[in-house]
C-alpha cells in the first residue's frame, strides 16, 4: 500500500467517512450497464441459486433455482439468463463504424492497414463483488463446452441452444476482467475502492454493504458504526438486514430459511409426481406452485437489497467526471468485444480449457503492458493520485526558475535548453535519469543534469519534442515562472517482443501444441458420490 | 573410509570441463549450468564463447541487463583482442557503455543485419526478441538464465539451434507485475523461469553445477550453501586463512567500530539496534548503516586474499551497502552524503545482483517491519545480499526478527502442478539469523 493511500485511510478512520482516492473517474461507466447479482449454493461449487439481472433499475428480471441440484432446472435457468444477457449483448454487436488496424499480410509478411468493422460501443456487465466475476468464469467454462442437441444429435444430454454461446461470451469477459484498467465486466466493490479510500482494511472492503457505509453514512453516524452495523446487523428472526453480496450466501439463511424451503419444495414435487388423478394432481400442483413460489420471494428477498446498493454505488460513481483517458482504454474495451464477436460468428470453437505457451505469453505481457499504462494514465488524468506518485519519489511538481538555452554537439546542432524547476518534492533521481512531462497530450523527455540550492532545485535538460530546427518550436520549452510537473515514469508503453506463432512454438516450449486432445475425465472414486 | 583432501581448483576444473565438452561435442540442444554465488559464472560464459567461436560456430549471447552484455563484451575482448564481437544494442540514447568504442573489434549497431557474419554477436533478451533472422545461429549463451521470464525465453528461442544456460538458481525470481496465477501449474508458465519450462519440457537435458565459490570466503560458504543451497551444496575455493581484513587504526568503542572487528574476525557482523516498529526508511538504521560505512573508510582497512601477497587498500569502491527497497537507498545515500561519503555503491538486491565487493553493509530487509510479507521474505533476496562479499558482510538490523519470523510463517497459497521452492524464505532466513546471533554487536544509538 503507497504512503499516500495508508495516510488516506487514517483520515477515513479519525474523520468517519471514506477519503476520495481520485478526482476523476477512472473506469468508463456505461449508459445502459447490465447489472448481475448471482447467488450460489452451498456445498456444491457452480449451482446457481438464482440472480436478479437486468439493465432497469426499478425492473430486475428475478431467475431462481427452486432445487439447484437438479440439472434440468439448472439449465432453465441458465437458458432464461441467456435470454436476458444474449440480446442485451446482440444490441451492441450490431451497430459498428469503420476502423484501421495493422495486420501482417500473410504473403508478404510486410504491415499494411486494413480496413475492418469496430462495434460502436461495448455492453458493460456490472456484478457486486470480485467473487461475482470468479462465478461467471466458472459458469463460463462450466457452460461453453456443452453440445446442444443441434451441434451432435448423440449427446447424452443436449443443453439448451443458446448455453454454449452464453458461456463463450462469460468466460470471454472474465478474462478480460483479468486486464488492468477494463471495464467490460467490473465489480463495485473494486471501482469504490478504487476512487474512494475508507477506514477499513482491502479485505473489509469487499464487503459491498460496509464500503458503501464508509463512502456514504446514514445521518449522524459514524462510516465506522454503519459499516459495522452492515456487517452485524440481523433482524428477530437472526437474518443479516445486509445480505452479503453474494455469489455466497450467509449460513443462517442457508439454515434457517432456504433448506426447509427447498425440502417442503421437494416433498410437493415428490407428492405431484404420486398424485393418482387429476383432481389430486390440481391441488398438489398448487402446493409446488406455492412452495417455489416462497423460494423465489427468499431469493428475491437476499438480492434486491444488494441491487439496490450496486446501483447506489454506481450513483456514487457516475457524480465523478470522467479522466481524460478513460475513452483511450474504453477503445481497447472496445476492439476486445468486437474481436470475439467476429471469432464467435466466424464459428471458431470456444475457447480452450488451457492458453498454450504463446498465448499465454501474450497475455501475460499485454496485461503487463496494460498495467503500467494504467498507473501512468491515471496519474496524468488526476493530481491527487499523481500527488501519490510525487510523495514516492516518482514525480516531482514545481515551478521553472530559470532557463538557459544550450545546444548538442556535433555537426547539426539541437537545441538541449536547460531548465532548473524548484520543487518541494523530494524524487529519487539516479545519474543522468530521464524525466517525462506531457505537453500537449505527447510526452516530452528531459534528462536529470543536477541538484542545485540543497535538492530544492533540480536542473533538467529538455532532450526532444523542441521541433527539427535550430531554435526551439514556440511553446515546446518551458518558460520561467511556468508550473511544470515531470514523472520518472514513461508515459507510453513500448510494443513487447514479436512472438511466435503456436505453431511455431520451439522446443524449449514444448514444441507445437498440436491437435488439441480431449483429456479422459478423472477416474470416479469413492469419495466421488457422497 | 578415507577422505581426500578438497582441491577446489581441480573440481572446479573438472566441472568447467564436463560443461564445455557438453556443449561442444554434446547431442543434447541444450546444456543446463546452475552457478552458486561468485563460481567463476562469467568466466564459464566467456571460455565456451571463445571456444564456440574458435569451433567456427556461429554464437550469440542473451544476457538479461545492458549493463551484462557490456560486461561481457569487455571480457571477451581482454580475452581475445582479435574476436570479431558484435554488440547489439537499442535505439535509445546511450544505449551501451562508451568504454566499447575504445574496442577496436567491437562492432555496434542497433541492426541485427549489421552484425552478420561476426563471430560472437551478444544482446539484451529484450531486444533479441525484436530480432528476426532466416537461418537460425547454430549455437547460443543464455546468461543469468534463472532470472530471465519464460516468456523472454519463447521470444528468443526461434533464433538458436542449441543453448548453453548459465544462471543462479538462488538469486531472485523473476517476476510479474500483474497477477499470474492463472497459469501457474503449467509447464510453460509465462511468469516462471525459463530455466523451469526449458527443463519441464527437457527434462534429459545434461545439468551440471560449479561446484566452487572463488568469491565468498571461507566463513561465508557453509552458511550461503545450507540455508540457500541445501541440495546443492558448494565449498568455497580458499580456506580460512587466504583473507584477512586489517585495519590501521583501533576501535573506539562505538557499535560500529566493535561490529566491524567481529566482522573483520569472523567475516559476519550483526549490528543490532533495539526492537521497535519503523518506517521502512528507519532513521536510526540508516544513520547506523552510514556510521559503519564511515567507519569501514575511516580506519585504512587492508584486504589481504589470495590474489596478491600485498594487502590491498579497502578503498570506497570496495564496499557496497544493500537494501530491500528504493527509498531505503535512497535513504542510506543521502545519511551518506551528510557523512561525506558518496562513491560508496548503495542499491537494492535486484541491482546488486551479479556484483562483488570486499566488504558489503546490508539493511536487513525484516528490520524494523511488524509484518513478514512474501516480498520481504524471499529466499533470493536474503541470498542476494548475504554472498556479495569478499572478506565480511555486516548486517544491520532491529531486535526481533527472530519473533516476527514466528509470527509470520509462510502462507503463500500451495499451487497444483508446481515445484515448491526449497528452502523457503522462512526457513532461509531462521537459518542466517541464528548464524548472525553469534556475531551480534547490541547497539543503543
Amino acid at each position: 500500500m503507497s504512503l499516500i493511500s495508508t495516510l488516506a485511510r487514517l483520515e477515513a478512520v479519525s474523520s468517519g467517512r471514506a477519503q476520495p482516492a481520485a478526482t476523476v473517474r477512472h473506469r468508463r461507466l456505461s449508459d445502459r450497464p447490465l447489472v448481475l447479482v448471482p447467488l450460489t449454493t452451498a456445498g456444491e461449487a457452480g449451482a446457481p441459486l438464482g440472480a436478479l439481472v437486468g439493465t432497469d433499475r426499478d425492473a430486475p428480471h428475478l431467475l431462481v433455482v427452486a432445487q439447484p441440484r437438479d440439472r434440468d432446472l439448472r439449465f432453465a435457468f441458465l437458458s432464461e439468463l441467456a435470454d436476458v444477457v444474449l440480446p442485451y449483448l446482440d444490441g451492441y454487436a450490431e451497430s459498428v463504424e469503420a476502423a484501421e488496424r495493422t495486420e501482417t499480410d500473410p504473403e508478404t509478411g510486410k504491415r499494411v492497414k486494413v480496413e475492418v468493422e469496430l462495434c460502436a460501443d461495448a455492453p458493460q456487465l456490472i456484478v457486486p463483488s470480485r467473487a461475482g466475476v470468479e462465478f461467471l468464469r466458472l459458469l463460463g467454462r462450466s457452460m461453453r463446452f456443452r453440445r446442444t442437441a443441434e451441434q451432435d444429435p448423440e449427446t447424452p444430454y443436449p443443453a439448451p441452444p443458446r448455453l454454449p454461446l452464453l458461456g463463450r461470451w462469460l468466460t470471454h469477459f472474465a478474462e478480460r476482467a483479468r486486464v488492468p484498467g477494463a471495464s467490460l465486466l467490473p465489480a463495485v466493490t473494486d471501482l469504490l475502492a478504487r476512487h474512494w479510500a475508507s477506514g477499513q482494511s482491502t479485505l473489509e472492503d469487499q464487503h459491498l454493504g460496509a464500503l458503501l457505509a464508509w463512502i456514504d453514512p446514514p445521518e449522524g453516524v459514524t462510516g465506522a458504526e454503519a459499516a459495522l452495523r452492515a456487517e452485524l446487523d440481523r433482524d428477530a428472526e437472526g437474518q443479516l438486514l445486509c445480505p452479503p453480496a453474494g455469489p455466497a450466501t450467509d449460513p443462517a439463511f442457508d439454515n434457517r430459511l432456504l433448506a426447509p424451503a427447498i425440502e417442503r419444495y421437494d416433498r410437493a414435487r415428490t407428492a405431484l409426481a404420486a398424485a393418482e388423478d387429476g383432481l389430486e394432481a390440481d391441488d398438489r400442483l398448487g402446493a409446488l406452485t406455492a412452495a417455489e413460489r416462497e423460494i423465489r420471494a427468499l431469493v428475491e428477498s437476499r438480492t434486491r437489497p444488494t441491487w439496490d446498493a450496486v446501483w447506489r454505488g454506481l450513483d456514487l460513481l457516475r457524480a465523478l467526471p470522467e479522466g481524460a483517458h478513460v475513452e483511450e482504454r474504453w477503445t481497447r474495451d472496445r476492439w476486445s468485444f468486437t474481436a470475439h464477436r467476429d471469432r464467435v460468428l466466424a464459428g471458431e470453437p470456444p475457447q480452450p480449457r488451457r492458453d498454450d505457451a504463446v498465448t499465454a505469453a501474450n497475455k501475460l505481457a499485454a496485461r503487463e503492458r496494460e498495467q503500467a499504462r494504467l498507473e501512468a494514465q491515471e496519474a496524468l488524468d488526476d493530481p491527487l493520485v499523481m500527488a501519490g506518485r510525487r510523495l514516492s519519489g516518482e514525480a516531482f511538481a514545481g515551478e521553472v526558475t530559470d532557463v538557459v538555452m544550450a545546444y548538442s554537439e556535433g555537426k547539426r546542432p539541437s537545441p538541449r535548453p536547460l531548465v532548473t524547476v524548484r520543487t518541494d518534492d523530494r524524487p529519487y533521481l539516479g545519474e543522468r535519469a530521464r524525466v517525462y512531462r506531457s505537453l500537449g497530450g505527447r510526452p516530452q523527455a528531459a534528462e536529470f543534469v543536477g541538484y542545485e540550492d540543497e535538492g530544492a532545485l533540480v536542473v533538467l535538460r529538455i532532450v526532444d519534442k523542441m521541433g527539427r530546427g535550430k531554435e526551439p518550436e514556440v511553446g515546446s520549452v518551458p518558460e520561467k515562472g511556468d508550473p511544470v510537473c515531470f514523472t520518472l515514469f514513461e508515459h507510453e508503453q513500448r510494443g513487447g517482443a514479436k512472438l511466435p506463432d503456436p505453431e511455431d512454438t520451439p522446443w524449449t516450449h514444448g514444441g507445437p501444441p498440436g491437435e488439441a486432445a480431449a483429456p479422459e475425465p478423472d477416474p470416479v472414486t469413492a469419495e466421488d458420490l457422497l | 573410509m578415507t577422505t581426500q583432501a578438497f582441491d577446489p581448483g581441480a573440481e572446479a576444473a573438472r566441472a568447467t570441463g564436463a560443461i564445455l565438452h557438453d556443449t561442444l561435442h554434446g547431442s543434447a540442444r541444450g546444456v543446463v549450468v546452475d552457478s552458486p554465488p561468485g563460481a567463476g559464472k562469467s568466466t564459464l560464459v566467456v571460455r565456451a564463447a571463445l571456444e564456440l567461436a574458435d569451433a567456427g560456430r556461429p554464437l550469440m549471447v542473451v544476457a538479461q541487463t545492458n549493463a551484462q552484455v557490456d560486461d561481457l563484451v569487455v571480457r571477451l575482448a581482454e580475452k581475445s583482442p582479435d574476436l570479431p564481437v558484435g554488440r547489439l544494442h537499442s535505439s535509445d540514447a546511450d544505449p551501451y557503455d562508451k568504454a566499447l568504442d575504445d574496442l577496436p573489434n567491437v562492432r555496434k549497431s542497433a541492426k541485427a543485419g549489421d552484425l552478420t557474419g561476426l563471430a560472437v554477436v551478444i544482446s539484451t533478451a529484450a531486444k533479441w526478441g525484436h530480432v528476426k533472422v532466416d537461418e537460425p545461429w547454430r549455437h547460443a549463451i543464455v546468461d543469468e538464465a534463472y532470472q530471465m521470464r519464460s516468456d523472454a525465453l519463447l521470444a528468443v528461442a526461434g533464433l538458436f539451434e542449441r543453448a548453453l544456460f548459465v544462471g543462479d538458481p538462488g538469486q531472485l525470481d523473476p517476476f510479474a507485475i500483474v497477477g499470474s496465477e492463472q497459469w501457474a501449474g503449467l509447464s510453460y508458465d509465462p511468469s516462471s523461469s525459463a530455466v523451469t519450462t526449458l527443463l519441464a519440457h527437457n527434462p534429459e537435458l545434461p545439468q551440471h553445477r560449479l561446484p566452487v565459490s572463488w568469491r565468498l570466503p571461507a566463513s561465508a560458504a557453509p552458511l550461503v550453501s545450507d540455508a540457500f543451497y541445501p541440495y546443492t551444496p558448494f565449498r568455497s575455493g580458499t580456506g580460512h586463512d587466504d583473507r584477512r581484513l586489517a585495519f590501521a587504526v583501533p576501535a573506539d568503542g562505538s557499535g560500529a567500530d566493535r561490529v566491524i572487528d567481529e566482522a573483520a574476525e569472523s567475516g559476519w557482523g550483526l549490528l543490532e539496534l533495539p526492537a521497535r516498529h519503523t518506517p521502512r526508511t528507519d532513521p536510526e538504521a540508516v544513520r547506523a548503516v552510514a556510521a559503519v560505512v564511515r567507519r569501514l573508510l575511516d580506519r585504512g582497512g587492508a584486504a589481504t586474499s589470495e590474489r596478491s601477497p600485498d594487502p590491498t587498500p579497502l578503498t570506497a569502491d570496495r564496499i557496497a551497502v544493500g537494501t530491500a527497497h528504493r527509498d531505503q537507498a535512497a535513504a542510506v545515500r543521502a545519511a551518506l552524503t551528510e557523512l561525506g561519503v558518496t562513491e560508496v555503491t548503495v542499491d537494492t538486491a535486484n541491482r546488486l545482483q551479479g556484483r562483488e565487493y570486499d566488504v558489503t553493509v546490508v539493511l536487513h530487509p525484516l528490520s524494523g517491519r511488524p509484518d513478514a510479507t512474501a516480498f520481504h521474505l524471499e529466499t533470493g533476496r536474503l541470498c542476494v545480499l548475504a554472498s556479495r562479499h569478499r572478506h565480511a558482510c555486516i548486517v544491520v538490523c532491529r531486535e526481533g526478527v527472530a519473533d516476527l519470523l514466528d509470527d509470520y510463517p509462510s502462507t503463500e497459497p500451495v499451487q497444483l502442478g508446481t515445484l515448491v521452492k526449497f528452502p523457503d524464505g522462512w526457513e532461509a532466513n531462521h537459518a542466517v539469523l541464528a548464524h548472525l546471533a553469534e556475531h551480534r554487536v547490541p547497539h543503543r544509538p
